[in-house]
C-alpha cells in the first residue's frame, strides 16, 4: 500500500484551531458520561462532551479547535461514543502525550485525527492557536512561535487511515478474497 | 529465544510459527462479543458498510447487560436493535434478560471461552477471560463490526509484563486486593499496550473466580490483556462447563517458555498485601483499607463483572450473615448471572444477604457505570466492588466511589463507614468521619 501521509479519510491534512487543555488520564466516562449512552446520535453525544470535567467546554469550543492533553488520554471504557462525541463537538484533532489503547483504535477506526506529542502536551497553554500537521509530524504553536515534534503513525495505521478507516479496509480485504 | 503465552496464542491465531512484540498481525477470532451500548453502533456500521452476513453466527455473542432490564425508552430502543439483529443473523449466543447476565461473568460460565482462544469484545473488561489462559482484549464498536464480517482482528503483538506474586495471601485478601495493589504500584497506564502475565504462588492459590477478578482489571492499568497460566484449577473449571460448549471441546494449552522475554518482571510480596481500597477518582489510588477506615458512606455495591461471581457473594455473606446493614447505608447486590442467582438462592447466600438488609438486584451492570439501580446523589459516597471510580462514574459529578473487595465492601456496609472485615468481626469499628 501507499506510504502516503494520514489523510483521515479525505479530511484536510492540516488542522488549525484554538487549544483546549486537559491533564493526564482523561477517561471516557468524563469525555461522554454513560448517562448519555442510551443514544448513538453524534449530535446528542457531542452536546455533552467533557461536561463532567469542563461544563463550559461545549459552549467554548469552536469548529476546528484542538484538544491537548497529557498521558493516557481516553482511558477506561471502550465506548466509541467518546471519539464520536469529540468529533461532533467540533474538535478537529486531539494531541496527547499518549493515548489509551482502545481509544487509539477507536479514533483511527472512526476517523478522529489523533497526534502523539509529548512536547506539545507539555508546552501548549489553553487558548494558544495551533496548527497540527500530522503528515509533517509537527504541531506548530502560532501563539508562542514554537514547533513541537509529533510521532508518525506506523505504516499499517497509515494504510488503515488511507482506506478511510477500518471498515473500508476490511471490505477491500474481503473483496480480495483474503478470508480463508 | 522463548516466547510468552500471549505471543504463542497470537502466533497460532495469525497462522505463524512465531510472532514478536511490536509486530502487527491479523488474528483469527474465536469469539467476538458486544453489549447493548456498544453493539448498536457496531450494527449501524456493519449495515452501512453493506457486509450482509456475519462470518460465523456461532462465534458472535450479544449480551444486553448494561442498561437492562431497560431503564428507559431510549435504552429499550437500543436493546431492540441488538435483539432484532441477533434474530436476523441467527446469532447463537444472544442472551435475553432473564436468561443471561453480565457478559464477563456469563460467557466463561457458559463455556464460551477455552484456553488458547482469541476473544475480542466491544467492552473494555473483555480482558477478564485471560484467567482461562486465553488472549482476550477490549476493542470498540467498529472493531467488533469488522470482526463480525471478517472473523479477524488486527492486533499489535504486546510486550509482556511478568508479575510474580510470592507467598500466601493473608486472610480477607483476594484477587481484588491483589489487582488494586498492583495498579497502585504501576499506575493506571503502567501496562499501557502491554500484556500483564500473573504468576506465582499466590496466583496459583486463587480460585477461578479470584483469577477472573484479577484479569478483569488489567485494563485499569492500561493493559491490552491480563493472563493466568493453565493449571489444575483451570482444568477443573472447564470440565464443569455445559456439555457441548466450547470449553468442553478440544483446546490448546500454551505456556510461557522459561526464557521468554519480558519488558519487565515485578516480584511482589503477596503475603504483605493488605485488604486494599482505591480512593477516588482513579483505580490506581490504592491504599490499605485500614488507612481510610472510618470514612462515612451512603451506599455499598457488591457485584458486577469484577466481583459478581458466587465466591464474591459467599464472601459478602460471610461478613453479613447474622448482622445488619448500617441504618444510614443502602447495600445493592448485583449478581453476575442467572446461574449465580440460582446458586446463591439454593445455598442460602441470598437469604443471608437479604435478611441483612441488602437489595438483591437482577444481573445488570447498572450503577457501575452510572446507568441505573443505585445512582449516587450529589456528595454521596459509595464503597463498591466494581472496577472504576472516575469522576461521576456512578452518578453525580460530586459523588465518590471507593473500590474494594466483597469482604471490605460488606464490612463497610455493616459499619456505616469504610471498615476492614477484621474490624467488624472484632466489633471494633471506628466512629464515622465526614
Amino acid at each position: 500500500m501507499s506510504e502516503t501521509a494520514p489523510s483521515a479519510g479525505g479530511a484536510p491534512l492540516v488542522y488549525e484551531g484554538t487549544a483546549h487543555t486537559f491533564g493526564r488520564d482523561v477517561d471516557t466516562d468524563v469525555i461522554i458520561p454513560a448517562r448519555y449512552l442510551n443514544s448513538s446520535d453524534p449530535a446528542e453525544l457531542g452536546a455533552h462532551c467533557m461536561e463532567d470535567i469542563d461544563p463550559d467546554f461545549v459552549r467554548r469550543v469552536q469548529p476546528g479547535d484542538v484538544i491537548v492533553a497529557g498521558e493516557n488520554f481516553g482511558c477506561g471504557s471502550s465506548r466509541e461514543h467518546a471519539p464520536v462525541a469529540i468529533k461532533a463537538a467540533g474538535v478537529s484533532c486531539v494531541v496527547a502525550a499518549s493515548f489509551a489503547r482502545i481509544f487509539y483504535r477507536n479514533a483511527i477506526n472512526t476517523g478522529l485525527p489523533i497526534v502523539v506529542s509529548r512536547e506539545a502536551a507539555a508546552g501548549v497553554r489553553a487558548g494558544d492557536r495551533l496548527r497540527v500537521e500530522p503528515a509533517a509530524g509537527t504541531v506548530v504553536n502560532l501563539t508562542q512561535g514554537t514547533t513541537y515534534a509529533a510521532d508518525s503513525f506506523p505504516p499499517f495505521m497509515q494504510e488503515l487511515i488511507g482506506h478511510g478507516g477500518l471498515l473500508p479496509y476490511v471490505k477491500a480485504r474481503l473483496a480480495q478474497g483474503a478470508q480463508t | 529465544m522463548g516466547h510468552t503465552i500471549v505471543e504463542k496464542i497470537l502466533a497460532r491465531a495469525a497462522g505463524r510459527a512465531a510472532v514478536s512484540p511490536g509486530e502487527i498481525i491479523e488474528a483469527k477470532v474465536d469469539l467476538a462479543l458486544a453489549n447493548d451500548i456498544t453493539a448498536p453502533l457496531a450494527i449501524a456500521e456493519f449495515e452501512r458498510a453493506g457486509f450482509g452476513r456475519v462470518f460465523d453466527p456461532a462465534k458472535v455473542a450479544l449480551v444486553p447487560d448494561h442498561f437492562t432490564p431497560n431503564k428507559d425508552v431510549k435504552s429499550a430502543e437500543q436493546a431492540k436493535v441488538v435483539r432484532e439483529f441477533a434474530q436476523r443473523h441467527a446469532i447463537e449466543h444472544y442472551f435475553e434478560v432473564g436468561r443471561g447476565g453480565i457478559e464477563h461473568v456469563l460467557l466463561p460460565e457458559q463455556g464460551l471461552v477455552a484456553p488458547g482462544d482469541v476473544i475480542i469484545g466491544a467492552d473494555s473488561h473483555t480482558c477478564t477471560y485471560g484467567a482461562l489462559a486465553a488472549f482476550s482484549t477490549g476493542v470498540g464498536s467498529t472493531d467488533f463490526a469488522a470482526a463480525m464480517a471478517w472473523g479477524r482482528v488486527w492486533l499489535r503483538v504486546p510486550e509482556s509484563l511478568k508479575f510474580v506474586y510470592h507467598g500466601t495471601l493473608k486472610p480477607w485478601v483476594g484477587g481484588k486486593d491483589v489487582i488494586l495493589h498492583t495498579i497502585g504500584l504501576i499506575g493506571v497506564d503502567g501496562a499501557l499496550y502491554q500484556a500483564m502475565e500473573f504468576t506465582g504462588e499466590a496466583v496459583s492459590g486463587l480460585s477461578m473466580d479470584g483469577r477472573f477478578t484479577l484479569c478483569n482489571m488489567a485494563i485499569e492499568a492500561g493493559a491490552k490483556c491480563g493472563v493466568v497460566g493453565y493449571d489444575g484449577e483451570t482444568e477443573a473449571y472447564l470440565a464443569q462447563r455445559p456439555a457441548g460448549s466450547r470449553a468442553r471441546q478440544p483446546y490448546t494449552v500454551f505456556a510461557s517458555d522459561p526464557d521468554a522475554e519480558y519488558a519487565r518482571t515485578l516480584e511482589i510480596d503477596a503475603a504483605a498485601i493488605e485488604p486494599t481500597v482505591a480512593k477516588p477518582h482513579l483505580p490506581g489510588n490504592a491504599v490499605p483499607a485500614s488507612e481510610v477506615a472510618g470514612i462515612e458512606i451512603d451506599q455499598v455495591v457488591i457485584g458486577s463483572c469484577t466481583n459478581g461471581r458466587l465466591e464474591d457473594l459467599h464472601q459478602a455473606a460471610e461478613i453479613l450473615a447474622g448482622r445488619k446493614v448500617h441504618p444510614h447505608v443502602r447495600l445493592v447486590i448485583l449478581p453476575g448471572s442467572q446461574e449465580v442467582v440460582l446458586q446463591a438462592a439454593a445455598d442460602g447466600t441470598m437469604q443471608k444477604l437479604v435478611e441483612a438488609g441488602a437489595a438483591f438486584s437482577t444481573p445488570t451492570c447498572g450503577p457501575c457505570l452510572g446507568g441505573h439501580m443505585g445512582i449516587l446523589a450529589a456528595g454521596e459516597r459509595c464503597v463498591s466492588t466494581t472496577n472504576r471510580n472516575f469522576v461521576g462514574r456512578m452518578g453525580d459529578v460530586t459523588s465518590e466511589v471507593y473500590l474494594a473487595s466483597p469482604y471490605v465492601a460488606a464490612a463497610s456496609a455493616v459499619a456505616g463507614h469504610i471498615a476492614t472485615p477484621a474490624d467488624v468481626l472484632a466489633g471494633q469499628t471506628k466512629g464515622g468521619q465526614r
